[in-house]
Order: structure tokens, then sequence, then C-alpha cells
């Protein structure tokens, strides 16, 4: 982008404006055209299809008066939320309440930095890239803990506290689950793992070897806990704690979290995608980068959004688990099991550097077969059940 | 401890010696998961609770006072309202304590409308009992899955009878009305579509490992501590205690009938422990269903009331009878004067002990247990406060 | 066994302070002194032959006429399948009747909504206080010649009858 804009000023756009200033405001621009152009659409329409997911998967129908299908339901939602009256409670430590919202989203937005969209669309394509969101997307904690104190409220601070406890204990496995494809690759730049797969399944760091399959989930149930989704939505349960720690919040503060809720479901997604799944890679059908770039960004897109319907499915599907439970989870299993991955792929690496590709292709087909069975038990047990599709969902 | 120059006094407490403090949460009347307005303070030590003081009386109506005001035929709409999840037993049990004192007789036929009445409440309201305790635990989709079946319980209900939910379908003498024309047909339609879902409910929540390590284990109670304190029905009967007021003391036209008592069989877990109170609502259901079947062969023809007078003056005296609700038996007593009032009417209901047994069985448990406990004990609270 | 059989076993053991039964009643009742009402539940609960283990009910009735508040003990057998009706009366202005929380644990909450509506103290309880009416309530409701206050707290308990 800088050669574009050193173009642009070589042929005389912006005179007499020093190019540090245009470099800064071209920034902002793309920043805020990337935020608003996408992130808060992607997480707004987010919040949308998760309930019509749900509501399929619970044999009701979801919104669908707002606009054609509901469409516009997402936005109706975050017009009233902006339109609320925003309380403060007053004995609430209010500096620190209206700047919660505010880091949480930071950590989340700036996780888009080094999102990897395609060959060309990435706003920075770090060195350090997959470590550098790692640690941006654990400012979230900061805010949240920050809202959970803030509050004075008894409730929130256990949600915040809670949520500080979670997101910190499964950092673990999710850093040495990422570090498994850093050996593999070796490079944490997210361009470079996803130009080191290859478009094919068979060519997807999934299938690369057991231990990779493994780190896969592992990853997944960590990256679940990171962004607070069921089954380890202890620190918002519902249930429990009202809201938890977003309990005293209203309005456009309460937007924010929310937009970050969802909005991280398609950044876990997008790093699981990058490191696991091929990322943008589609076969070299035309020459036009345009095109090309298009189709990338096209797969890209899609592929993350599978593993958003995934975890929405999850979700809808599975109880919480209680807080000791979820410690012994990450600390008796994940950690141990993370470690094993982690010398294993590091073995693996060091006998085969460039693949075992039987082995590769191997894991691919078990993969696919699961796969199979999966759909095929899904079927047995729709036929078992006898249920009818009682309506159609697009009534 | 001191450092120079600089006395410190530290409370040794807890192993670390560090200072710390108890907790007083409170887990107010308005609350997403306590079932009704039920009021718990809870003192905490981190997520592991030391006690939770149930503070109940939000609810109270006075209802049992009322009685002494409006009549022995009057007092049967608010008896829908002491538990207004199982309604028809609360009409069965103030139909059968007057019946008792007036020595009057149900015809047959009106005791089977009874019972038909009664077990399609039972299992309307264990899917709500069980449906709010998965959603409790974190599961949101049997929860609109439980629902989806009451509300097709509610809509045959509503076909007898004309409401949903406080039905003031029994009278003293029998029943309102008789069944409308096909109503045997379409109750057997739904129970022909209702028992293969309870199955289905089977496979996705009730063997679920994060189901069963949240319930299983948690908040157990022992056979004789269910006795002592007066725990009823599905709770007493999960502690493996088998009573069931049906079986035991039958009334009604229960002793002609077919069914089992589900005990508990400590299949997942501990025998009193919250899974199994869950576990037993689901049998139970399948039980009522086949009381329901059976209720649709056996049933003479013939009227469904007996007359009763307008002003009707029992004899002076007392009685007290138990009618298996849903809940667990459901405690009526009343005594006459003579006159047409009740001199004083008192239910003891099962969801009472069950708030008395929540500050001993709690100790010890974490905070999220006790959404557990109150869920599993199937605890409402009109019945409690009344 | 029978009404007349328990009754029987109670005066053996009791003497004068199991005053009288009533066997012409729908259900037969024992009539109980008050001070003695702890030591014949212990002995309902813990005889072989009676093996009351549990607390059905206990109810307050306030007999304003007579003079009394009537506490009736519904004791209720799993083993052997009978009732047990005890009944005590105690005068209304001087309600006090020994607890039998020790006996059954069932009785705690019974006393204390006992306490609550009616005014009855029960001695050695360890928690009486009142249960479903808010702490700083005065008067006992389901007394006979409970009359309700004019407000609570600064709101008006006085309404328009919908009945005329």
């Amino acid at each position: 982008m800088q050669a574009f804009l050193d173009q642009l000023i070589a042929d005389g756009y912006f005179a007499g404006v020093p190019p540090q200033l245009v470099y800064a405001i071209a920034i902002v621009a793309a920043a805020a055209v990337v935020i608003f152009g996408f992130v808060l659409n992607v997480a707004g329409v987010t919040t949308f299809i998760e309930r019509r997911v749900w509501a399929r998967i619970q044999s009701r129908i979801g919104p669908n008066r707002v606009g054609p299908q509901g469409i516009l339901q997402w936005l109706a939602d975050g017009i009233k939320l902006l339109m609320k009256e925003e309380l403060v409670p007053a004995a609430a430590d209010a500096t620190l309440f209206k700047l919660a919202p505010y880091v949480v989203v930071m950590g989340f937005v700036a996780a888009f930095v080094a999102m990897p969209f395609s060959s060309v669309l990435i706003a920075a394509d770090l060195n350090l890239g997959i470590l550098y969101i790692t640690a941006v997307t654990s400012l979230v904690v900061v805010g949240i803990l920050m809202a959970g104190w803030a509050s004075n409220n008894k409730w929130s601070l256990i949600g915040g506290i809670r949520s500080a406890a979670q997101i910190v204990s499964y950092e673990i496995p999710a850093a040495l689950s990422i570090f498994t494809i850093v050996l593999i690759t070796g490079t944490l730049s997210m361009q470079s793992i996803i130009k080191a797969q290859g478009w094919a399944p068979w060519d997807w760091f999934l299938f690369y070897s057991p231990f990779t399959f493994v780190s896969f989930w592992i990853l997944f149930t960590a990256l679940l806990a990171e962004g607070n989704r069921t089954p380890f939505d202890l620190p918002e349960a519902e249930s429990e704690l009202v809201a938890g720690f977003v309990t005293e919040y209203s309005g456009a503060r309460y937007l924010f979290f929310f937009l970050v809720e969802w909005g991280n479901l398609y950044v876990i997604s997008a790093i699981l995608v990058t490191l696991f799944l091929g990322g943008w890679q589609v076969p070299h059908v035309t020459d036009n980068p345009v095109l090309l770039n298009l189709l990338q960004f096209v797969t890209f897109f899609v592929k993350s959004y599978f593993g958003v319907i995934l975890m929405m499915w999850i979700r809808a599907t599975l109880p919480r688990i209680r807080v000791d439970q979820l410690m012994s989870t990450c600390w008796k299993y994940l950690v141990p099991m993370a470690f094993v991955n982690f010398v294993g792929t590091a073995v693996w690496v060091a006998i085969w550097p460039n693949g075992n590709r039987p082995v590769w292709i191997a894991m691919t087909v078990l993969g696919f077969a699961l796969l199979f069975y999966f759909f095929y038990r899904v079927e047995f047990h729709r036929r078992r059940s006898g249920a009818e599709l009682l309506f159609s969902p697009f009534s | 401890m001191s450092l120079a120059g600089f006395e410190v006094e530290v409370e040794q407490v807890g192993q670390q010696g560090l200072e710390t403090e108890e907790m007083t949460l409170n887990m107010g009347p308005q609350h997403p998961s306590t079932h009704g307005v039920l009021r718990f303070v809870v003192k905490a030590d981190g997520e592991v609770m030391r006690q939770a003081i149930p503070d109940v009386g939000y609810l109270h109506r006075s209802i049992e006072k009322i009685a002494e005001k409006v009549g022995w035929h009057g007092f049967m709409p608010y008896t829908d309202r002491v538990d207004y999840v199982a309604a028809m037993f609360c009409n069965q049990g103030w139909g059968m304590v007057s019946e008792r004192l007036g020595d009057i007789a149900v015809p047959k036929r009106g005791e089977y409308c009874r019972v038909i009445a009664a077990e399609l409440n039972r299992i309307a309201s264990h899917l709500l009992s069980v449906g709010t305790m998965v959603l409790d635990i974190g599961a949101i989709t049997p929860f609109f899955h439980a629902f989806r079946e009451r509300e097709k319980i509610n809509d045959l209900i509503e076909q007898l009878c004309g409401a949903r939910l406080t039905y003031n379908y029994m009278r003293i003498g029998g029943v309102a009305w008789d069944l409308p024309p096909d109503f045997i047909e379409k109750v057997t339609a739904f129970l022909d579509r209702f028992e293969p879902m309870l199955a289905e409910y089977h496979d996705l929540i009730s063997v679920n490992k994060l189901y069963v390590e949240r319930c299983a284990g948690v908040a157990v109670i022992s056979p004789e501590e269910a006795v002592n304190y007066n725990l009823v029905g599905p709770n007493l009967r999960a502690s493996g205690v088998r009573y069931d007021v049906r079986r035991d003391e039958p009334y009604s036209v229960y002793p002609e009938l077919e069914f089992d008592v589900p005990v508990g069989a400590a299949e997942h877990g501990v025998l009193g422990d919250s899974y199994a109170r869950y576990a037993i609502r689901i049998r139970e259901m399948k039980e009522s269903a086949r009381i329901l079947r059976q209720c649709f062969r056996q049933m003479p023809d013939g009227p469904v009331i007996t007359k009763v007078p307008r002003k009707f003056k029992p004899p002076a005296g007392d009685a007290y009878i138990r009618v298996e609700s849903a809940r667990g038996d459901m405690g009526w007593y009343a005594v006459s004067d003579g006159t047409e009032y009740p001199y004083r009417c008192k239910v003891r209901t099962g969801s009472f002990a069950a708030m008395a047994i929540i500050d001993k069985v709690s100790q010890g448990l974490m905070l999220a247990d006790l959404v557990t406990v109150i869920a599993s004990l199937d605890i409402v609270a009109p019945e409690v406060d009344r | 066994m029978t009404a007349t059989e328990i009754y029987e076993r109670l005066k053996a053991r009791f003497g004068e302070r199991v005053i009288s039964v009533a066997l012409e009643a729908k259900d037969p009742w024992i009539l109980v002194d008050p001070a003695a009402i702890a030591e014949v539940c212990a002995f309902v609960r813990d005889d072989p032959e009676l093996r009351c283990d549990v607390l059905s009910n206990l109810s307050g009735v306030d007999y304003k006429a007579q003079g009394w508040i009537e506490l009736v003990y519904h004791l209720y057998s799993y083993t052997h399948r009978h009732y047990v009706i005890l009944k005590v009366h105690t005068p209304r202005d001087a309600a006090e009747v020994s607890t039998v929380e020790r006996v059954w644990k069932a009785a705690n909450w019974l006393e204390r909504e006992i306490y609550d509506l009616l005014g009855v103290t029960f001695t050695g309880h360890s928690d009486l206080r009142r249960l479903l009416m808010p702490e700083d309530w005065i008067g006992y409701p389901l007394r006979k010649d409970f009359v309700e206050p004019e407000e609570y707290h600064g709101i008006s308990t006085r309404r328009e009858s919908l009945l005329r």
C-alpha cells in the first residue's frame, strides 16, 4: 500500500501535505473501511444467523419479520441498543466502567490487522503474525476484568474473575497447538503458513500427521474457551449470574461487548482456517489477479463461516461446564495432550522435514471417511426419530 | 509477624495464611433461574458456598385465609394458583378433602376424567421441570423441545376445560365437563408421537457427558434425611425410598390401573443426587402415558359429577388427604364447622420441604451447583408461599 | 395399627399426659398435653410398633370461640402405612408449645410458618423467625381476629371492593 501512496504523491495529488500525514490518514481510512465495511457487519449478521440456526435446531423459526427473511434484524437490534439509555451505576467506578468496552473492542479489532483474507488483502503481513493475534486477543481479558470490577456488583465480579481464569488458562493449550504448526512451517507469518499449504485437502496441515489432527481439536476447544462460548460460557452464564460481567451495561456499551463476542467467532474460525485448513488457497483457475483474489477471499470467508456455524451448533447443543471442571479439563487434560502433540510434531518434523506424503494422504482419506460416517449417523438418527421437517424455515 | 519497624498483624485464615473474607451474595427474587420468586442469601468463599439461606414469602397470597371467605365451592379456582404448573392435582386435592368431609362419592366416570386430566398435567409439569433444569445447566435446545410437547398438551387441555394453565376443571363431586367428542383419539395420537420423543431426549441430553458431570453426585440426599425432612414425590423416590401415594395409599381409580413406580437406580452417579431426581421424572412421564392409555380403555359411561348442593355444608370435623402431585404428595387438611365456609384450609406441598432442605444440602457446593439443586428439586415458588 | 391400639399404647406409656382420643372422627385423633408433645413425638417416631418416620403435616387452627389454638400433627409411617394424628391445645393469649424439630427436621419450617401466621411460640426452636411475612410485620394474619393494617411502609392496603 505504501508504494501505491508514494505513486499518488509523486503524481502530485497531495500537494503541500507532508507524506507522513498522508500515510497516517490513509491507514486510518483503511482501518475505518475494514471495520465499518466488514468487521461490524460480519459481527452483526452473525448474530442474525446464529438466531436462525438456533431456531432451526430448536424446531422454531427465529426472527423473520424485519426485512426479507428477517435479514435486517441485526440492524434493528443495533439501532435499538444505540438508542437506549446508558446507565452508569452510581457506585460503579465510572472511568473503568466506561473504558472497559473500548478495551475489549480494541482487542478484538486489532486482530484483523494480521488477518489474511487473500494473497494481497492483508493489512499488514507481520512476520510474527500468529503470535501477534494471540497476544492481542488477550486484551479482551483485561476489558472483561475491568467490566467485572468496575460494575460494583458481586455477580459481575464473579463473572469477570471466572473469565480471567478461563482465558488465561486456555491460552496455554492454544499456544502449544499453534506452535505445532509453527514447528512445521518454521515461520510465524500468517501468509507464509498459508503458502506452505495447498488448496486441496491433502495439502492442508489438518491431515499432516496424527499429531496435528489432534492439535486442531485442542486448538478448537481452547479457542472456544477464549471466546467465552458454550460450553465455556460461565462468565456470562445466563441462568446463574444474570448476565455475568455485562449485567450493569446497557445501550451502546452492551452492544460493544456483544459485537465482540460474535465477531470473535469469526476471528477464532479464521485462525483455525489459516493454520489448519489451507487459508485462502484456491486452484489457479484464472490469471486475472482481481478475480483470483476475489475467489481467494470468498474461499477464506466461506471456510471461516463453516467454523462459525459449527460453533453456533455446539452452543445450541451442549450444556455449560462448571468452573472447577473447566480448570481440570484445561490443566489435567488439554495441557498434557498439547505437550505430547508438540513433542510429537517436533520429532515428526525432524524425521520428515517435508512432511510424510503417504501418511498425509492416508490421514486425508481417514478424515473424509470420518466425515461421511458422521453424516451417515445423522441420517440414521433422523430416520429413527421419525422427525419430520415440520415446516420450511423460510416461511 | 513484623517487618523492620512495621508491625503487621496477619490473620492466619486458610492454609496460605492469607486473610480471606466471606462474600455475601444475594440471589434475589428476580433471577433468570430461580423457579419463581425465590430469594437466597448466599455466603460464599469464592465459588464455594458456605450456606445458602432461603428467604421466601415473595409470592405469599394468603390463599389459605381466602378459603375461609369464599366457601367450599368458591375455593376451587384458588387451588389452581397454589401450584399453577400442576393445577389439576390441587383441584383434585381440594375436591377430595371436601368430598371426604361431606361423604360424597364421585361417579366412576368422573374419577376417570380426574385421573386423565391429572396424568396429562403430570406429563406437562415434568416437561417443564426437566426443560428448565437443562436450561439452567446451559443447554438451550432441550428446553424448546420440552415446551413444544407441552404446548401440545396445553392445547389438549384447552379443549378439555378451556384453560391452558389454571384449569378449574374439577368440582366438588366430580369434574365440570365430560371429555369432548374426539378427545381420546387426539390424546392417543399425541402419546404415540410423544413417547419416541422421550427417547430423543435421552439421546440428546441424558447421556451427555457434560450434563452428567454437572448433575451426578451433586447434593446427595440420603433416604433417612429425605424422610426426616418430609421430602416427597420424585425427590423422595430418587433417594431410594419406594413410596408413591397412588400405589401405597391409593385413591380415586388408581387401584384399577397398572403402572410402575420408578425409584432411583444410580445409573450415573450416586443414589439421591441431582441426576437421579432428573432421571426419575423422565421415567415418570413414560408411566403417565401408560396410565392414560389404560384409562381410555377402561373408562365406563355415566355421569361425571354427583349433585352437590349449592350451599355445601359438610358436617363439622376435619379431614386430611394426600394427592400424588407432580411435585410429590400434597397434603390437604380442611376443618369444617358445619357452615358453607371452610373453617380452616391448610396445604402442605412438596416444594415446601424441598426449600427447607436446600440450606442443609448446599453447604460445600459451588455457586453453579445451587442452580442445579434448585432445579433438580423441582421447586416452584407458589407452592412454597401459597 | 388401629387408632384404638395406638391410643392404648400411648396411654400406657405416657399416662395422664395423653388426654383423650376421638374415635368417631373421620381421622381419629389423640389429644396430648402441650408440655409433653416433644416426648410423645420422639416415642412415636422411635417405637418399633408405631415407627412414624415422617411428619406429614403440621397445621395450626385458631379456635377463637373456644379460646385455644389447636396444633394438628399428622404423623405417617412408611413402614407400617398408618397415621398417628396428635392434637395439642394451647391458649390463644399465651401460645407456647415445645418444638418437635429435633424429632423431624421437617418441623423446622412448618413451625416457623405457624409462628409467623398464628403466633405460637415454639420453645427450643433453633431459628424461630417469620417465614412468609416480612420480618417487620406486626400481627398474626391467620388468626380469626386479625385486622389488616391500614398501610405498610406507606403503601395503602385499602381498596375499593369489586363486588358492588
